[in-house]
């Protein structure tokens, strides 16, 4: 099956069924908003911790919404079908990958400067925290994916799953939230957005292969 | 086939390595303990006190083989992950989960020193350092590999995913190796990596390279005992742990015998 016709197709299972994808956004959202009514409003308190807050709650969001990623393909027999089959592994990983993006991580994006604002960051930075944001949820779902594939014979595997991907986000959200946290100082936020785009690279390049490797492993 | 390769060979068999580690252990654990012994007296007490730091430097003895082995620890996994993925060794498979909470320690006592240490030079037992979190990161990537192959109930899948997490986490070992030279940081750069001009006194040095030394050897040693362990739970069918735990059950059930003899007389 061709890339794009694959991509389609996640595409529109997902137009069927909106609450699986929009469960994520509503617990970036909600989860920001908790934290106006835990600090109170002051503007000053916001503004300082909203680059950090902003980009642990896209990273919970996300690790969230990886759960699923394989889960379907993986209990209806549709990985076999994939695996069994002439056409590589890696191009059905590329193109979930993509429509995971697609589906779960822009709307995070989309959403963001709304919730920046909302949190007093500096207008000026909101277009940093939209490009930090693309570039890092790249990393974000590409590494998530390789844990979620190593895990998806697992049952009960949500708790394992973070034990597992965190560790790498980690340095994914250093770079995210500083390059948020310089913007917002007035600096140029350009030294982190390099590395995240060079982490971003990595991943998207290179996470695939050990995805692939895993799905085949769990199959057995 | 030569007789040198064929018993390196050997190494990928069950029934070879077990006898073999049952004879090297007690010259790795006597040649290990005897370091360690002299390496941290001569350290601890014999070798000249810092001029800035005072006799607190002398936790290095400790903190720097403890954190140089939780990465080595992460090497030598990498091997057998790679083993594992290439070419299959179930042996590699066993060595790779017995390596994981043996490195995991390391990392865990290299934290733990370093905190130690942290306290009276940098005022803070942590601060949110390069090194101090990339070192931390390695701690999760061992406890992960290790939650990941329990969570598993087929062991030979489970060795199969631990291996693939395992190369995945390697990217973190030059991560922690440069943090210090990357980024500005508070942890000081390395002392030993310039073989030629070590920034460091003989007097000083020599003793740090024993408990090096004497570190891998407790890495050997402890890795010894824990495959020995793996390989009786993993083969418990074959014949030759069949005889094993035949020959264990004899030598528990003589002495008692005995004993009861001495009783009724």
């Amino acid at each position: 099956m061709r890339f794009v016709r694959l991509v389609q197709q996640q595409l529109s299972l997902a137009y069927a069924n909106k609450l699986d994808w929009l469960t994520p956004l509503l617990f970036f959202a909600l989860v920001i908003i908790l934290f106006p009514l835990a600090l109170g409003g002051s503007p000053q308190t916001l503004a300082a911790v909203a680059p950090g807050l902003l980009w642990v709650a896209a990273l919970l969001a996300t690790l969230l919404s990886l759960d699923s990623m394989f889960r379907g393909d993986h209990d209806d027999g549709t990985l076999e079908l994939w695996a069994a089959s002439q056409a590589s592994l890696l191009r059905y990983t590329y193109a979930k990958l993509v429509s995971h993006w697609l589906l779960y991580a822009l709307p995070l994006v989309v959403l963001s400067p709304l919730l920046g604002y909302g949190l007093h960051l500096p207008v000026s930075a909101l277009p940093v925290l939209v490009l930090s944001l693309v570039l890092g949820s790249l990393s974000l779902v590409w590494i998530g994916a390789v844990g979620v594939a190593i895990t998806s014979g697992i049952k009960y595997n949500s708790f394992l799953l973070a034990l597992l991907v965190l560790p790498f986000y980690m340095p994914i959200l250093i770079f995210g939230a500083s390059a948020v946290d310089v913007a917002a100082q007035g600096w140029s936020a350009l030294g982190p957005l390099y590395l995240l785009a060079a982490l971003a690279v990595l991943s998207v390049t290179l996470a695939p292969l050990a995805v692939a490797k895993a799905l085949k492993l769990s199959l057995n | 086939m030569h007789p040198v390769l064929k018993w390196f060979y050997q190494w990928a068999v069950p029934h070879f390595v077990y006898p073999r580690i049952q004879t090297g252990l007690p010259w790795v654990a006597l040649l290990a303990s005897s370091l360690l012994v002299i390496g941290l007296v001569w350290g601890l007490v014999f070798a000249p006190a810092d001029y800035q730091q005072g006799d607190a430097f002398r936790i290095i003895y400790v903190h720097v083989p403890a954190a140089w082995l939780s990465m080595l620890v992460y090497m030598a996994m990498t091997m057998m992950a790679i083993s594992v993925l290439v070419w299959r060794i179930q042996v590699a498979e066993l060595a790779l989960i017995a390596s994981a909470p043996i490195g995991a320690a390391f990392t865990l006592m290299a934290l733990f020193t370093g905190a130690i240490w942290g306290k009276p030079m940098w005022g803070a037992w942590w601060v949110w350092d390069a090194r101090l979190t990339s070192e931390l990161i390695l701690l999760f990537i061992y406890l992960g590999i290790f939650a990941l192959y329990h969570a598993i109930e087929d062991k030979r899948q489970a060795a199969k995913a631990a291996s693939l997490m395992t190369l995945v986490g390697v990217v973190n070992i030059p991560i922690i190796h440069y943090s210090v030279i990357w980024w500005n940081t508070l942890h000081q750069p390395p002392s030993l990596s310039k073989l030629d001009t070590p920034s460091i006194h003989p007097d000083m040095l020599w003793p740090l390279l024993i408990t090096l030394l004497a570190f891998k050897l407790m890495y050997l040693w402890m890795l010894m005992l824990r495959l020995r362990t793996e390989l009786l739970l993993r083969y418990p069918q074959s014949a030759w742990v069949q005889a094993i735990v035949q020959a264990m059950v004899q030598a528990q059930i003589q002495p008692t015998k005995d004993k009861s003899k001495d009783n009724a007389r």
